[in-house]
């Protein structure tokens, strides 16, 4: 297969052939070089995760019954106590939407961590030893992309009941997957260098072979694996809050609040319009970033995801 | 090609084995399906003859098997909530689905066909930044924000179009174009990358040197054999359905399979829940057999493997 850009902004065909560029365009490409946006907004929403309580104006969970339904300050009678509005419960949207970026990236943070981690450890394990190993780990990869995720989470759901920790687990039992099968196609390869061959021959000790010689030339392929999930991720654990089988109430959780907007649509637009918007903004960024590492460190993978 | 359709069968069977078995555990688990009948006058006598006629004096595998053994009869149980054979609500549910998912499709190849060729062909033109715009929005916005949003403006503000409920062609636009986008950005992605690939081919190459006109080449030469990839694509498309279905259906109030599971999950309804997640996985595993065949009947390397 040749390789030409699946979708990523990063390159662009006509300079190359010696046409002239429009200023606009040439501007495009000068900010497309690297992702200067994205990094922009995933700086933002990462600070706002993680000094939440600081950033926030108000406590996201606090309802000033008075002031419920206010628009947000450029629109009607919004007033500068409320930058972005408030909710049905008086909340303020935006402290609400600032801890909502920690629930998420708290999320992903460790749904990748957990699913990198196993994914690549049983991805290495499934290369190293072949045969049984590697046919009964492949089959479970293939098992775990066979089963529809949003039906096991609603089964699970309905019996263990909502929580934080059995988002976290359903999310991360679905994403180790591409891991393993990415990072064994790799670590194939590696196996059968020399300089593994002479690690063996030197007499290194499994665990260090694999740690030491295979793990390190493996790094490159699960930073874009990862980068790309996020994005998913991120989605899936949104759709889940928003049918009400993610995170429980009242935790601020992006997808939650935009269903509790859903009903205020005809009088307050904004309650289900930011959270939405926040999550739109963090994929895409999360997205750019993934196409862009993708390109950059393992261009192989284009046509992959 | 006997092999390959073995193998795929029994992945098939194993798949549904285990969804049903995760079904029947969770629904063990949310305790002893005697209780639901459990009232002031039951005596030990009936219970025990409950017990006997449902066979949970027997051993859990046991259980199982009969419990399939009735599933497969079409014999599901009757629903908590409406104290009516759980088959009855499901199968009734069935239309509504199937309608939305066909307006999703026409309008996912309505928008990803025609602007992913187009994008491939002009490459680098506006209309290719138009098409991947299409593409990158797709994937990062969250359906159901992208479905209220669209009832806020087509609805709320410009009352163009009716939100909720089935009735004539006009109901079906908004959440048509909620449960297609998604496969839409999808589609136009890979018919995008397929054409680019195909249009740098040698026989492309030839037919351009035979002095076959650009419609020819485009149409003739490059579009058919591009469709081979995105066709494979049908059964991710089904998956994307699936999730988005439920979402979509949520959102918008339609009477689908996707709202019922969601309804079941809020009322604790297990035996509904589980006869949606039966119907839907046996689907599922269908279509993905169908596209594994498809794929095979059209590309023969695949039946080698």
């Amino acid at each position: 297969m040749s390789v030409q850009p699946a979708a990523s902004a990063v390159e662009e065909g006509p300079s190359v052939f010696g046409k002239k560029r429009g200023r606009i365009r040439g501007w495009v490409h000068e900010v497309n070089r690297y992702p200067v946006i994205p990094v922009l907004i995933m700086a933002v929403m990462v600070v706002c995760a993680l000094f939440a309580p600081l950033v926030a104006p108000h406590d996201p969970l606090f309802g000033y019954l008075g002031d419920r339904e206010e628009p947000p300050v450029w629109y009607g009678e919004g007033s500068t106590k409320f930058l972005l509005g408030t909710d049905q419960q008086g909340r303020d949207l935006l402290s609400r939407v600032i801890f909502g970026a920690r629930i998420s990236i708290l999320i992903v943070t460790i749904v990748v961590a957990i699913g990198g981690t196993v994914g690549t450890a049983l991805g290495i394990i499934a290369a190293w030893y072949g045969r049984h190993v590697d046919e009964f780990i492949m089959r479970l990869v293939d098992l775990t992309l066979a089963l529809p995720f949003i039906l096991v989470a609603l089964v699970a759901v309905i019996v263990l009941g909502q929580s934080l920790t059995l988002v976290i687990a359903l999310l991360a039992v679905f994403s180790w997957n591409g891991f393993a099968r990415q990072i064994r196609a790799d670590a194939l390869q590696i196996k059968t260098t020399d300089y593994v061959s002479s690690a063996r021959v030197a007499g290194a000790s499994t665990l260090r072979i694999m740690w030491k010689h295979i793990f390190p030339g493996v790094v490159n392929t699960m930073t874009v694996v990862a980068s790309l999930r996020v994005g998913s991720l991120i989605l899936s654990e949104a759709i889940l809050s928003f049918l009400g089988a993610g995170i429980p109430k009242p935790t601020p959780a992006w997808g939650v609040m935009v269903a509790d907007g859903r009903d205020y649509l005809g009088t307050s637009w904004w309650i289900a319009f930011f959270p939405g918007f926040s999550i739109f903004l963090l994929v895409l960024a999360s997205n750019f970033l993934g196409d862009w590492l993708r390109d950059r460190l393992d261009p192989r993978l284009r046509q992959v995801d | 090609m006997a092999r390959f359709l073995l193998r795929r069968i029994l992945y098939a069977i194993v798949v549904v084995i285990l969804v049903t078995l995760i079904v029947f555990v969770m629904s063990r688990l949310s305790g002893d399906p005697r209780t639901v009948f459990l009232n002031e006058y039951t005596t030990q006598e009936q219970w025990d003859e409950w017990g006997r006629q449902w066979g949970l004096d027997r051993p859990l595998i046991a259980q199982y098997f009969l419990w399939l053994g009735r599933a497969l009869q079409g014999n599901l149980g009757n629903s908590l909530r409406e104290n009516r054979p759980v088959w009855d609500v499901v199968m009734e549910r069935v239309p509504a689905t199937a309608q939305l998912a066909l307006g999703a499709f026409i309008f996912a190849l309505a928008l990803g066909l025609p602007f992913g060729v187009l994008s491939a062909v002009k490459r680098g033109s506006w209309w290719d930044y138009l098409g991947r715009t299409i593409a990158l929005f797709g994937q990062a916005l969250p359906p159901f924000w992208l479905g209220i949003m669209l009832i806020l403006l087509f609805s709320v503000q410009l009352e163009w179009l009716p939100t909720s409920r089935r009735e004539g062609i006009p109901h079906f636009v908004l959440p048509s174009i909620t449960l297609g986008w998604l496969t839409a950005a999808g589609l136009l992605r890979l018919v995008r990358s397929a054409m680019l690939d195909v249009l740098d081919s040698e026989y492309v190459k030839m037919a351009r040197a035979k002095g076959v006109g650009e419609g020819g080449i485009v149409w003739k030469h490059a579009f058919r054999n591009a469709l081979i990839a995105p066709l494979t694509y049908a059964a991710l498309v089904f998956v994307a359905f699936l999730t988005g279905a439920v979402v979509t259906e949520t959102v918008f109030a339609w009477p689908g399979l996707g709202r019922l599971a969601v309804e079941s999950v809020k009322s604790l309804d297990l035996a509904v829940l589980s006869g949606v997640v039966l119907v839907l996985t046996a689907l599922y595993v269908t279509v993905n057999f169908l596209t594994d065949l498809l794929y095979a009947v059209i590309d023969p390397r695949i039946r080698l493997e």
